[in-house]
């Protein structure tokens, strides 16, 4: 037993982290390292730097254009990208339409949209969660009626991320309204442009423009457009939910948290010594540190499990509520490390391109918000509560 | 990156499972801990008889060479069955501190037979006044003509009174810390026996004017072998704990399955299951855990301490998470000592309080981390 990389893993650890020394634009870098919001401009050019690289599509097989990697590598790369400072990939194209159009989509559809993603011409969004359908997303209501070659769908989707830059939306809608709950649903890729879409931001408690509701009113969406076959859209759905989710702890970015913070606290200043010395701080940081050795070992124990071939279910549920606890605590303590510095609120810096005239004032603007911003870890993508339920049913026959 | 195991390790594991299912139910237990036989004892025989005595030293001193992972596996065995013997008191601990300090003699007279299941010995380090601090201790060696004079007190020496000598630490007159060899019948040695709230055969020792010849010395300088030895029993008794955490999560499960409460099964309950949830969550971390103090044996002195502090620190607050959990889901019964899972919930919150505690071993990361940042 033995928990260090081999040889080639070193080295290709290096080989990334030299990439992104020279290839990730400096002020990418630096807004992702003060918290600011990037740019859908930014987050493409990141992306077609990755794409040109071939590293944009990392969980996808070499005869679609991946590299090729396996989970090491993946996870390799993900660390070292939280710790440069890179921005993540918007996932909603790469990671997630994609590997459903490639084990459900037809040839032709495959032909069409996966260079298209690979060449970031297109951005997607998720249209799965609605206002009646959160963690219990098979109750969903957006009902689409087949008229000839099209369906016609009319409904309303929610927390859409980053749906304001979205030129395709990847969606469950209910074709079969007789059948039982999971049976009358399918998936379909609808073009943002399509008359009758409306997207409205939802603005979050940090002032963030993230998410958006999306409405849908009559809209035209060929058939050819559906992947799989009428009906199939909840085994697309549970497919994606499950497929290559080793990356759903965040530990790169509870790393680079940690590595913030500890930093931080020796920085700020306690009663004319570092925060770091005050015991009952102090305290916290150790607990948090000590979370993150054991959640790295776990993750380390099912990267090895993907690597030597089984799949991996609900352990990723156990990472994901740890994963997420972790780095919500990490956010409360960077906080509460800033002091009085975290009371001052600048959304045009944050979120837009405003400049602050004091450099203390920018490294501190974000932090208040992120702490805000990551209470969404224990929600999204089934709440922690949900995650405990799956695990007692699937893990523990309960 | 690696966390299989051998086809060796597997049968190892396979055995000792098969060991613990016929030798140590509840019943058979009891009587153990009755009669408790030292190295007679016909499950401590077994032991020898399956290498599992030999398996965690070196070739060069007459052992199979194990490494942690395979001493890993014993311990966790060990740890499922709940098993009284002194594997780790008896054997592990004062084996380990022989194999690095003993020369060719003493490890002829006392290594030997001790991998041969003749006899057993047990490590006095700990005192009254010193807490876990390995070092803080006020028993004195003097030299004394061409021999050695011992005097003072020592506490909760585990398997003193199955031991045919113990290892004894004490303070030289130059500050170094000094390790002796005290045969359990010398002259001024006296010896409390008592259980522990987990059942763990221990002794406090008084050692007035003990004399000792040359030959008893160890090492003049034995701090650093026994914070390595420190060490591995800390790695060892993480393992342990994840394997009592393992039947202690198992048997409240199959409690949860079993008990019906207004008319159904108590594992139909959304928030008992979801504190068996975090029970199974707490018992996976730890497990790594344990995987990383294993693993973290080899590296230099100040990585494998910090590394295994954080362990040790983090299986003992998972411990005994567990065991709360599964006394508060038995209801009624996990208070009784009928219910089995009660003496698991003793042993894993007990386990806490050898070889340093959560505060004991947080403190250290908190030092480390101090002087690092």
């Amino acid at each position: 037993m033995n928990l260090t990389y081999s040889a080639e893993e070193q080295a290709f650890r290096q080989e990334v982290h030299d990439f992104l020394a020279t290839c990730l634009p400096d002020d990418i870098r630096e807004r992702v390292r003060l918290g600011r919001r990037l740019s859908a401009d930014d987050h493409v050019r990141w992306q077609n730097i990755l794409s040109e690289r071939g590293w944009l599509a990392a969980n996808w097989p070499e005869d679609h254009g991946g590299p090729g990697w396996g989970p090491v590598q993946r996870h390799i790369f993900d660390e070292a990208c939280a710790a440069a400072h890179a921005p993540t990939v918007v996932p909603f194209g790469v990671n997630m339409v994609a590997p459903v159009i490639m084990t459900f989509g037809s040839e032709a559809q495959q032909r069409y949209y996966l260079p298209r993603i690979l060449a970031n011409q297109d951005w997607w969004c998720q249209g799965y969660s609605e206002p009646g359908a959160g963690s219990d997303l098979a109750s969903l209501k957006t009902r689409a009626v087949r008229d000839g070659d099209h369906y016609i769908v009319t409904g309303q989707k929610t927390w859409t991320t980053l749906g304001q830059h979205a030129n395709m939306m990847f969606c469950l809608v209910r074709t079969d309204p007789d059948a039982k709950k999971q049976a009358g649903i399918s998936f379909l890729l609808i073009d943002m442009a399509s008359p009758g879409i409306t997207v409205r931001p939802i603005i979050t408690l940090d002032g963030a423009h993230e998410v958006n509701e999306v409405f849908l009113d009559e809209v035209r969406v060929p058939v050819a457009n559906r992947i799989g076959e009428e009906g199939q859209g909840w085994t697309c759905a549970k497919f994606l939910l499950t497929h290559e989710r080793t990356g759903i702890a965040g530990l790169g970015h509870a790393k680079q948290a940690l590595s913030h913070l500890k930093s931080l606290a020796t920085r700020v200043q306690h009663r004319g010594r570092p925060l770091l010395e005050l015991a009952s701080f102090r305290q916290r940081v150790v607990k948090a540190e000590l979370e993150l050795m054991a959640l790295e070992v776990t993750n380390l124990r099912v990267i090895a499990a993907a690597r030597d071939g089984s799949v991996p279910g609900a352990e990723s549920s156990l990472l994901k509520v740890r994963g997420s606890e972790l780095r919500q605590e990490l956010s409360e303590l960077t906080r509460r490390a800033l002091g009085p510095a975290a009371l001052p609120f600048f959304p045009d810096f944050l979120h837009g391109d405003a400049e602050l005239d004091d450099p203390a004032q920018a490294e501190s603007a974000a932090g208040a918000a992120q702490y805000f911003n990551r209470r969404k870890l224990s929600i999204y993508g089934g709440a922690n509560e949900i995650q405990k339920s799956i695990v007692a049913k699937t893990i523990l026959g309960m | 990156m690696d966390f299989s195991l051998s086809d060796e390790q597997r049968m190892l594991a396979d055995t000792l499972d098969r060991l613990m299912a016929d030798r140590v139910s509840p019943e058979q237990r009891r009587t153990m801990l009755e009669a408790p036989a030292g190295a007679r004892s016909p499950l401590w025989q077994t032991f020898a008889e399956l290498g599992l005595l030999h398996m965690p030293f070196t070739e060069e001193v007459g052992g199979l060479g194990g490494d942690g992972t395979d001493l890993m596996i014993i311990m966790q065995a060990l740890g499922r069955g709940l098993v009284p013997e002194p594997y780790l008191a008896g054997l592990v601990l004062p084996g380990e501190l022989l194999a690095r300090l003993g020369d060719a003699e003493q490890r002829e007279r006392w290594l030997t037979p001790l991998l041969e299941g003749e006899h057993q010995l047990a490590l006095a380090w700990q005192e009254n006044d010193a807490r876990y601090d390995a070092h803080g201790i006020s028993t004195t060696a003097r030299r004394d003509g061409d021999g050695w004079r011992l005097d003072g007190h020592k506490q909760l020496v585990f398997n003193a009174a199955s031991a045919l000598a113990m290892l004894v630490t004490a303070r030289l007159d130059d500050g170094r810390l000094g390790l002796f060899v005290v045969p359990a019948d010398t002259t001024g040695l006296s010896r409390h026996d008592y259980r522990t709230i987990d059942d763990q055969l221990a002794s406090d020792l008084t050692l007035d004017a003990i004399a000792l010849t040359n030959d008893a010395c160890l090492g003049l300088d034995a701090a650093q072998a026994l914070d390595a030895t420190q060490a591995l029993g800390r790695a060892a008794l993480c393992a342990e704990a994840v394997g009592a955490m393992e039947v202690a999560c198992q048997q409240t499960l199959d409690y949860l399955k079993e008990r019906r409460q207004f008319g159904t099964p108590l594992s139909a309950f959304q928030s008992l299951q979801h504190r068996m949830v975090d029970m199974h969550l707490h018992l996976e971390q730890a497990r790594s855990m344990a995987i990383l103090a294993t693993t973290s044996l080899a590296l230099a002195d100040n990585e494998r301490d910090y590394r295994i502090a954080a362990a040790k620190a983090y299986c003992g607050e998972a411990a005994r998470f567990i065991a709360e959990q599964a006394i508060q889901l038995h209801g009624g019964m996990g208070m009784t000592e009928e219910c089995y899972v009660s003496h698991y919930a003793k042993r894993l919150v007990m386990f806490d309080h050898y070889l340093g505690d959560v505060d004991h071993h947080l403190e250290y990361v908190s030092d480390h981390l101090l002087n690092v940042a």
